[in-house]
């Protein structure tokens, strides 16, 4: 039982490296998804084409192949000198945001029709309705699917071990090629770590849910 | 609500501004666009012997073979992660309290963990030779959970009234279970089963990690083996043919269970009330309460990151 206690140090870079790469890859998807969710709603054709396009492309593409056209396509295109977090932080912010971005859409469809046609016949504008009236009510009914998906994406960031992050993932990786441990017990505190992310996630989303419900 | 309500039917000066609005955006994406295969060409990703090489039958034999190994993968795995949620979805719907709670803890605790963990602890303590099964059983004990969780909430989604007449009729348990309740459940979860699949099917691809000879990974081993030509590796090409063929893998099964989930909707006979039947579930799965008739926004695809 001493693996934790013999590489902790190398536990808690892994910890924070899965805490950092979940916090700013679900910073980067959820501004990109709620982006993408107005383009898909917006009045403009080419924007609603581009939505729809972004989010079947992601969705359909192995979060894998995503990392390999990412670490491999950015430098082709002259992007040198990003390390392999950044890297992995678009990867995984890009991926998720197709999700957000359909979680988002769903929480504008829920909105009673009157509010959006009330802000209309007061003369709002498009960009006045979504921003000021639809997207604040909208955000209620999208909090628990967007839990859940963030809670995918914290799973999700184990994928960038292989890709020369630091993480949990890579931890685990290290500690099993390096013989004298009992592989379950790693796993156990690997598997430890992740619970107390993914509990924190939701946590925090059922206390967001409960503040913003008192609203209603 | 669909879009339109977010915005007045648009007169002659709004439809120019949109016109104009939508020439900008198209003359941005494209830019973009041509900037990318402009740095592309000029880092010489696109000569001609980077490629050749795709011509050569030896070549298409071994895509070909990686496609087959993934799609071995995925159907074994998919066969064996359905056979795993009936079993944890049956025990979750339990008389017996000990039977139920196990399954409870199986079903939170495979569905908590990263698949790529569950898959590095399998191939470094029980398949160390055959990666392989690695891959295969840690996808079934993940998709297993999910898709067990998925039947069981089709079941509980069978109007309450069904169970009632059956049980008053003198059916058993499992008789009410096989001939009342499965068959109208499966209607409602066909979507939602056929869009995990897609993500086992996506999850394959987790392979390439353990360096188990799926598509992605002959797709890397076969550039690196191609020689480099004037100082240019062959990963670019290989990151689009290769990765054409997984969109387009993943997208036909999409389509599919977009196809299932129309027909569902479209067929009167019988048809069963939505999966959403109260207002947190329509919070909880999203896609149902998306519009209709959008190819992107059918309940066969909620959200599933995973």
């Amino acid at each position: 039982m001493n693996v934790l206690s013999d590489n902790f140090a190398m536990f808690r870079e892994g910890f924070v490296g899965t805490v950092e790469l979940t916090a700013l890859s679900a910073l980067l998807a959820l501004v990109l998804g709620t982006l993408v969710a107005a383009f898909r709603v917006s009045p403009v054709p080419a924007l609603r084409v581009f939505g729809t396009t972004w989010v079947t492309l992601l969705r359909n593409t192995p979060l894998v192949l995503l990392f390999l056209a990412v670490t491999l396509g950015l430098p082709a295109l002259g992007l040198k000198g990003w390390d392999s977090f950044w890297l992995a932080v678009l990867a995984l912010g890009c991926y998720t945001s197709a999700f957000i971005c359909e979680a988002v859409r769903s929480g504008i469809n829920a909105v009673p029709v009157g509010q959006a046609e009330a802000a209309r016949s007061i003369g709002m504008t498009f960009g006045q309705t979504l921003t000021q009236i639809v997207l604040p009510q909208a955000t209620r009914t999208a909090i628990p699917p967007i839990g859940s998906l963030l809670i995918a994406l914290a799973k999700n960031t184990a994928i960038a071990s292989g890709f020369n992050v630091s993480e949990l993932g890579s931890v685990q990786k290290t500690l099993n090629a390096a013989a004298g441990y009992n592989i379950y017990v790693i796993f156990l505190w690997i598997a430890l770590c992740y619970i107390i992310i993914t509990f924190t996630i939701s946590g925090l989303f059922r206390l967001l849910e409960n503040r913003l419900a008192v609203a209603r | 609500m669909s879009g339109s309500v977010l915005y007045d039917v648009p007169g002659p000066k709004a439809q120019a501004r949109n016109r104009i609005y939508g020439i900008l955006a198209a003359v941005v994406l494209l830019g973009l666009i041509a900037f990318a295969v402009h740095r592309l060409d000029a880092t010489g990703q696109f000569q001609g012997g980077l490629w050749s090489a795709y011509e050569y039958t030896d070549t298409q034999q071994r895509i070909v073979d990686g496609l087959l190994t993934t799609l071995k993968t995925f159907a074994v795995a998919a066969a064996l992660s359905l056979v795993l949620g009936t079993v944890l979805a049956t025990a979750r719907l339990s008389d017996h309290k000990p039977v139920r709670w196990a399954a409870t803890v199986l079903v939170e605790f495979f569905r908590a963990m990263p698949l790529l963990i569950m898959i590095f602890l399998l191939y470094a303590a029980v398949f160390t030779s055959d990666p392989m099964w690695a891959l295969v059983i840690g996808l079934m004990l993940y998709n297993g959970s999910v898709q067990a969780e998925i039947f069981r909430s089709g079941i509980n989604a069978v109007p309450r009234g069904q169970s009632e007449a059956a049980f008053a009729l003198g059916l058993r348990k499992t008789q009410v279970m096989t001939t009342v309740l499965v068959p109208q459940a499966v209607r409602t979860m066909l979507p939602s089963i056929i869009s995990q699949l897609v993500v086992t099917l996506k999850d394959t691809s987790l392979g390439f990690i353990i360096l188990y000879e799926e598509l992605l990974f002959v797709g890397k081993s076969f550039a690196q083996q191609t020689p480099p030509v004037n100082g240019v590796y062959a990963f670019i090409p290989m990151v689009i043919v290769f990765g054409s063929i997984y969109v387009l893998l993943c997208l036909a099964l999409s389509s599919v269970a977009t196809w299932v989930e129309r027909r569902t909707k479209r067929s009167r006979k019988g048809t069963p009330p939505p999966l959403a039947a109260t207002g947190a579930v329509v919070m909880a799965d999203p896609g149902h309460s998306a519009a209709a008739g959008d190819p992107g926004a059918s309940g066969a695809d909620v959200p599933k990151a995973d």
